[in-house]
């Protein structure tokens, strides 16, 4: 890799001096389609920091989860080209060997999916799924790893793990297997977990104990998170920062306080505003008309035009992502003229907020 | 059920009454008592959202509410009239007047029809009016719901899931219905789009008199379009009154933990640092826990909760709880 370049941006987005543990440069991904090849994401820059916790956000097809599964190299069989640079602690991952690809990945870099019922293999118990990450990796006994998947279970909040060690996933509810998911990803203790929509299939109440739990072990492990959600409010709760995707871009880049409180970007203070949470109660959503373009017939220039309010002379031009100060990115060209509403206004505190709790 | 509950409102579009709801388990060997005595009416006109957690009951109560299902035991009038002692004939024809919606738009509309095909079977099928008038009626339909005429003679996959919401809106409107179940109608819209959707139910209510139950995991939406809100729990309801009290001034643990659980798009500095987290997981239907459902879960559960299933009854005036310590004052939010 070309220290050049990358070394220049890197200081920009680590102010602490601290270099980043992944830098994505310039990535895109290609698919070949019987409608010929579609650019599914392009021009994707950002950086993440050891132990820090990343908020990837978007609406459906976006590219959030093709943003993931490039990083592991886990495409799917259709895939036809991948631009760009992907640094993991040194090593460009999209042009390193498949053997250095395996020894990164599930022993540094680890991901957990939305339906853990899909990762998990049905006719191996739990604890056997978990100790064998553990075993392809490390050199550990076979007690050793059973101890250790014991201590991991319990970590993640199984309660009683010795009874659940030898279960089966069908035996286990939805919660416990998003659990047992995250035990896996955790027993090698990776540097870089990515979770996909990791709290979608659950129920608020359960999704509020996992979501407390990637942050702690985040916190605690310094393990490095990059939490894929359409859930703004998930972000808010479990990242320090966020990073916007539209249409296959990366559109907005921010610590998650700037991004809520004053949006650089027209979608991302759309989307905001377009929450009933910040809505007076019965009152008319703003809403973003139009809809996403689609990934066959992607427009020139800044791919939010057609929908944009602030479109004007200059936005038909590609929009490059650019530096917006104090470590902020965004990518539309009129950021600094327009001064747009984000979440600061809400009509009221939270309800929760007002809770009285003994 | 309490006597305050008994006797149908005068502005009831429906009335519930003690209803219960069994299925049996696929290997047949337990029942799933997936709704278990819930009284409560939806009065004309009116928003009426229900919320809880995934196998609650909330798909259950709606397909019983428009007879898509028979309840196992307790009454559903609709306009105080009991739907099932009509003739077979007859009742055919009052169904029409009780539409639900559901959330996959994919699954309610056929691939090879257009979109004008789709919103004429149902006037089609009640057998209204000659075809020059159906046609009429479905356009105007189409209209309503804000999709330009030439959207008629398009197929479905030619449409993003937001305008696959709004045709499917448009067929339930066909037979102008009084009441429509809304079933997690959002839930699979893109976050841009959901507000317009939002707003054409608004709009709708407002211009056709529609009454709505709207149900749904999400706390933003039901609270965003509900007049008042039920909070269901293991197939009962736990709590029920308007949506600012509930939301506000909740009276149960379950709602005040769902409440706190809830992630919020706000920056930190607004966001309360305590909240609720739960422990465990929510119960199987088919074994119920004794006494109160939540005590398994509850962080105020005392002996008596474990005894004693508590009464249902009206706390503060519309406000109604099951739980037997609600009215203690460290208990809630008042
Ligand atoms: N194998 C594939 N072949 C062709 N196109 C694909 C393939 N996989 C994904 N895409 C397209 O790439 C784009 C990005 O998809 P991706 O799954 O990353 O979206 P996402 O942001 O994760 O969306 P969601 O929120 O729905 O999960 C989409 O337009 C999708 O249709
Ligand atoms: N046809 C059926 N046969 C057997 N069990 C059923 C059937 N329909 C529903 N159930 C069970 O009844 C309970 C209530 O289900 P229901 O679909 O009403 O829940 P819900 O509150 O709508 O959940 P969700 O939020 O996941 O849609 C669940 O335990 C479910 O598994
Ligand atoms: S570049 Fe122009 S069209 Fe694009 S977001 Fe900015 S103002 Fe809107
Ligand atoms: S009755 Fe007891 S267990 Fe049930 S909600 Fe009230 S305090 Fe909790
Ligand atoms: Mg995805
Ligand atoms: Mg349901």
């Amino acid at each position: 890799m070309e220290p050049g370049q990358p070394a220049k941006r890197r200081a920009e987005v680590a102010p602490d001096g601290a270099r980043p543990l992944l830098s994505v440069r310039g990535l895109g991904i290609r698919f070949k389609t019987t409608q010929g090849i579609w650019q599914a994401t392009r021009r994707i820059d950002f950086d993440i920091a050891p132990g820090e916790r990343v908020g990837i956000v978007g609406e459906s097809g976006c590219g959030k989860t093709i943003t993931g599964l490039s990083i592991l190299r886990l495409l799917p069989g259709n895939f036809a080209g991948l631009d760009g640079k992907i640094l993991f602690d040194g090593t460009d991952l999209a042009s390193c060997s498949a053997r250095q690809m395996r020894a990164i990945r599930g022993k540094r870099i680890a991901m957990i999916f939305q339906e853990p019922m899909s990762a998990l293999d049905p006719v191996f118990t739990v604890g056997h799924q978990i100790a064998e990450t553990l075993r392809v990796h490390t050199d550990v006994s076979y007690e050793e790893a059973r101890a250790r998947t014991l201590e991991m279970l319990r970590r993640v909040g199984i309660a009683s793990p010795e009874r659940r060690i030898d279960d089966y996933p069908h035996q286990l509810s939805g919660g416990m297997r998003q659990r047992v998911m995250i035990a896996a990803s955790l027993i090698c203790g990776p540097q870089l977990l990515i979770a996909d929509e990791p709290t979608t299939a659950l129920d608020v109440t359960v999704q509020a104990q996992i979501l407390e739990l990637l942050r702690d072990i985040s916190e605690t492990s310094k393990t490095a998170l990059m939490l894929i959600t359409h859930d703004l409010g998930v972000v808010a709760e479990t990242c320090t920062r966020m990073i916007t995707m539209y249409a296959g871009e990366v559109i907005e880049d921010a610590t998650v306080d700037e991004a809520l409180v004053r949006p650089l970007h027209p979608y991302t203070s759309g989307l905001l505003r377009s929450l009933p949470h910040l809505s007076p109660r019965h009152g008319r959503l703003p809403s973003i008309p139009g809809r996403v373009p689609s990934i066959a017939e992607m427009p020139a220039g800044c791919r939010f035009r057609a929908r944009c309010a602030h479109a004007a002379k200059g936005c038909e031009a590609e929009q490059k992502l650019q530096d917006a100060g104090g470590g902020r990115k965004v990518r539309c060209g009129r950021f600094a003229e327009l001064n747009l509403p984000g979440a600061l206004h809400p009509p009221e505190p939270a309800a929760g907020a007002r809770v009285a709790r003994q | 059920m309490t006597a305050a509950t008994a006797e149908p409102r005068r502005d009831a579009v429906v009335s519930v009454r003690d209803l219960q709801v069994r299925f049996q388990t696929s290997d047949r060997r337990a029942t799933v008592k997936a709704v278990d005595g819930v009284n409560f009416d939806v009065r004309r006109g009116e928003t009426f959202g229900i919320i809880g957690e995934s196998g609650s009951g909330k798909t259950t109560i709606g397909r019983a509410l428009v007879f898509l299902l028979n309840p196992s035991a307790g009454a559903i009038l609709h306009d105080g009239i009991d739907p099932t002692a009509l003739s077979r004939k007859k009742f055919q024809s009052h169904r029409r007047d009780y539409q639900i919606i559901f959330q996959d738009p994919n699954a309610a509309l056929n691939p090879r029809m257009t979109i004008l095909a789709s919103v004429l079977e149902p006037l089609e099928l009640a057998g209204v009016g000659n075809s020059t008038e159906r046609e009429r009626q479905a356009r105007e339909a189409l209209e309503r719901v804000g999709l330009p005429q030439e959207f008629g003679e398009r197929y479905p996959h030619q449409l993003s899931g937001g305008q696959k919401q709004r045709v499917v809106i448009a067929r339930a409107l066909t037979l102008k219905p009084k009441l429509i179940v809304c079933d997690e109608v959002v839930a699979a819209l893109d976050m841009s789009i959901r507000g317009d959707v939002l707003n054409l139910f608004a709009d709708l209510q407002r211009d056709l008199g529609l009454t709505y139950v709207f149900i749904t995991h999400d706390l933003a939406v039901v609270s965003h379009i509900s007049e008042r809100v039920a909070v269901m729990y293991l197939g009962q309801f736990v709590e029920l009154g308007p949506t600012e009290e509930v939301a506000e001034r909740p009276l149960h643990p379950y709602t005040i933990a769902l409440l706190s659980a809830e992630p919020r798009p706000l920056p930190s500095a607004m966001r309360q640092e305590s909240r609720i987290v739960l422990q465990g997981e929510v119960p199987s239907p088919i074994d119920p826990p004794s006494g109160c459902r939540f005590r398994t879960r509850c962080p105020h559960a005392q002996p008596l909760c474990t005894e004693r299933v508590p009464e249902w009854r009206e706390l503060k005036p519309d406000h109604w709880v099951a739980c037997h310590f609600a009215d203690r004052p460290d208990f809630s939010s008042n």
